[in-house]
C-alpha cells in the first residue's frame, strides 16, 4: 500500500519519506510482545476467576459463563478507566489492554468521559461509539455473512 | 488450577497476536480489533472458536476476537428455531451482556466523572 503512495510524490517527496522511515524510533517488537503477553494473560486469569466463581456459585455451565464473566469485566474496566487508571495501564501494555473486552468498555467509558463538556445528547450519546464503532459494525456485519454462508451451506447438505 | 494458566497462556497469546498486528503490519488498534473481530466471526462459522473455549475458558471469551464467535452462534442458534429470520434477531442475543454494560457503565461513568489530564 505505501509503495502505491510513494508512486503519486516527487523525487523530493520520496527522499523525505525515506529520511523520515530511517528516523523512526524503532519499536522494540520483543519486549511490547512480552508485555501484551503478560498484561493479556493477566486478565484473561482474572477474566478465568470470574468464569470459576459464576460457574460454581451461580450454575452456569462453560459456555454461558463467558456472557457474565464479560460483563464484570466490562465493569471493572468502565471503573479504571474513571479512574484514570486504565489509561496508563495501556500505555505500558499496548495490545495487552487493547485486545481484551476490557479495551473494548474502555474506549467506550473514554470517549463518555471525554465528550461530556459537549453535552450528554450530541456529546456523550453521539460519541460514545466513536472507537468502538467499527468492532461493533465489522463484527454484526462479517457474523451476518458467515451465519448466511453456513445456513446455505447446510441447506445444501453440506456439513 | 491449571485452567488459570491455560487462560493466561492462551489470552496472552492472542494479544501477542494483536501486538504483532500493530507493530509489523502497522495497523491502527481499530483496524487491529476490527481484524481480530471479523477473524473470530469466521472461526466461529468453521466451528473451530467454541473448542477454544472449551480448552482455554476466559482466555478465549475474554479476546474480542470472542465477540464475533458470539455473533455469530447467537445468530445460528436463533436460526435453528425460528428459520432465516433468526439471523437478524438472534445476532446480539449471546453479547446483549457486554454491549448494554458496556453502554450502562460507560453513561454512568460520564456522569459522575471528568476527564483526567
Amino acid at each position: 500500500m505505501s509503495n502505491q503512495k510513494n508512486n503519486k510524490l516527487s523525487a523530493a517527496q520520496q527522499e523525505y519519506q525515506q529520511f523520515a522511515k530511517a528516523r523512526e524510533p524503532k519499536r522494540p517488537l520483543l519486549s511490547n510482545c512480552f508485555r501484551a503477553f503478560i498484561a493479556g494473560g493477566i486478565i484473561c486469569s482474572i477474566g478465568q476467576f470470574f468464569q470459576w466463581f459464576y460457574m460454581t456459585y451461580f450454575n452456569f455451565t462453560e459456555i454461558t459463563a463467558g456472557n457474565p464473566t464479560a460483563a464484570t469485566m466490562i465493569i471493572l474496566s468502565a471503573l479504571l478507566t474513571s479512574l484514570g487508571v486504565y489509561d496508563h495501564l495501556a500505555q505500558w501494555a499496548g495490545a495487552g489492554t487493547i485486545v481484551p473486552v476490557t479495551g473494548f468498555a474502555n474506549t467506550i467509558t473514554s470517549a463518555a468521559i471525554e465528550h461530556r463538556s459537549e453535552g450528554y445528547v450530541l456529546g456523550v450519546g453521539g460519541n460514545m461509539f466513536k472507537i468502538a464503532g467499527p468492532v461493533i459494525t465489522f463484527g454484526v456485519f462479517s457474523a451476518f455473512v458467515v451465519a448466511i454462508v453456513k445456513l446455505v451451506w447446510q441447506g445444501l447438505g453440506g456439513i | 488450577m491449571e485452567k488459570f494458566l491455560i487462560a493466561f497462556v492462551v489470552g496472552g497469546a492472542i494479544c501477542v497476536v494483536g501486538q504483532i498486528l500493530l507493530d509489523v503490519f502497522r495497523l491502527t488498534p481499530a483496524h487491529m480489533t476490527v481484524t481480530l473481530v471479523v477473524v473470530g466471526a469466521i472461526l466461529g462459522g468453521l466451528g473451530l472458536y467454541e473448542p477454544l473455549v472449551k480448552f482455554a475458558g476466559a482466555g478465549a471469551t475474554i479476546p474480542i476476537s470472542s465477540f464475533g464467535n458470539s455473533l455469530v452462534k447467537g445468530a445460528l442458534a436463533e436460526a435453528e428455531s425460528t428459520g432465516l429470520v433468526g439471523v437478524l434477531t438472534g445476532i446480539f442475543e449471546v453479547t446483549s451482556a457486554g454491549i448494554s454494560s458496556a453502554i450502562i457503565f460507560g453513561f454512568l461513568a460520564s456522569l459522575l466523572f471528568k476527564p483526567k489530564g
